[in-house]
């Protein structure tokens, strides 16, 4: 990317957000993400809710068991021999 | 070891999928006793069973749905939550709109919205954001190319983000929370 390339658009910026927190976009992609970015206040707002929905994510995942379910697959652990 | 991953087993069959997942679970430790021998050190075990339940997970997709989930083309394209919640403020004297919108789904909700989307999005996305794998541990997993499961993300991040919405207006959900 050089350094005179226009900024890409926001649409563009917001589609690559979370590749852009997975850090799965290509160097040049991830370069012109930032610096959207450090122009756009809007953008930044995407970015932060883009950070809490994926902690919101990370958090919903709960091992809830019901008993008599945990009980039936305990009982057939136990059967196998384990 | 087995006995103690059960609960997290569990949890994780039952975000991907509805259909019986105490028999996702019972296939896996099945699995896992079979090919214990493989396991080299007990304490990789928890993240072992994982594997070992999402590949059953895929052998019974791909044994159940010969033809795989015809994914329309829908407007999800355009969709942005964030903007959205922007525009139809549903908690006007929020100063954290968003949070809110957030914090108002339970878990069983989150689980149904999950649900409401094609496997074919829901799987990887539960796997990278729920269970933490990575992209590429994925694809493996899957047994799909890379470049699949970045699309998969891509779009069932955006689907998520639509139903997220769309589920929060049909079960009550941004009523309750306004009444906060
Ligand atoms: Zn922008």
């Amino acid at each position: 990317m050089t350094p005179d390339e226009p900024l890409i658009p926001c649409s563009e910026a917001v589609e690559r957000l979370w590749e852009y927190l997975d850090r799965t976009l290509s160097a040049e992609d991830q370069a012109r993400v930032e610096q959207h970015l450090a122009f756009c206040r809007r953008c930044c707002g995407e970015l932060e809710f883009a950070r809490e929905l994926r902690a919101f994510l990370a958090t919903a995942a709960a091992d809830e068991i019901p008993p008599d379910v945990r009980e039936r697959l305990q009982g057939f652990v136990r059967e196998l021999g384990g | 070891m087995a006995t103690q991953a059960i609960p997290g087993l569990y949890a994780l069959a039952r975000r991907l999928t509805d259909q019986s997942p105490e028999d996702l679970v019972q296939e896996c430790l099945l699995r896992a006793y079979r090919a214990y021998g493989e396991l080299a050190d007990d304490a990789a075990g928890p993240a072992w069973l994982r594997r070992i339940l999402v590949n059953a997970f895929r052998d019974r997709l791909r044994k159940e749905m010969r033809s795989v989930e015809e994914v329309s083309v829908e407007d999800v394209d355009e969709f942005s939550l964030y903007r959205t919640l922007a525009e139809e403020d549903p908690f006007p004297y929020s100063d954290t709109l968003h949070l809110d919108f957030l914090r108002a789904f339970g878990r069983e909700d989150v689980r149904a919205v999950l649900l409401r989307l094609p496997v074919r999005y829901r799987a990887p996305l539960v796997l990278r954001y729920m269970e933490g794998f990575s992209t590429k541990e994925i694809a493996r997993l899957l047994d799909e190319p890379l470049g699949t499961v970045l699309a998969q993300l891509h779009r069932g991040r955006k689907r998520f983000e639509r139903e997220l919405w769309d589920y929060a207006n049909e079960s009550g959900l941004l009523a309750k929370g306004a009444g906060r």
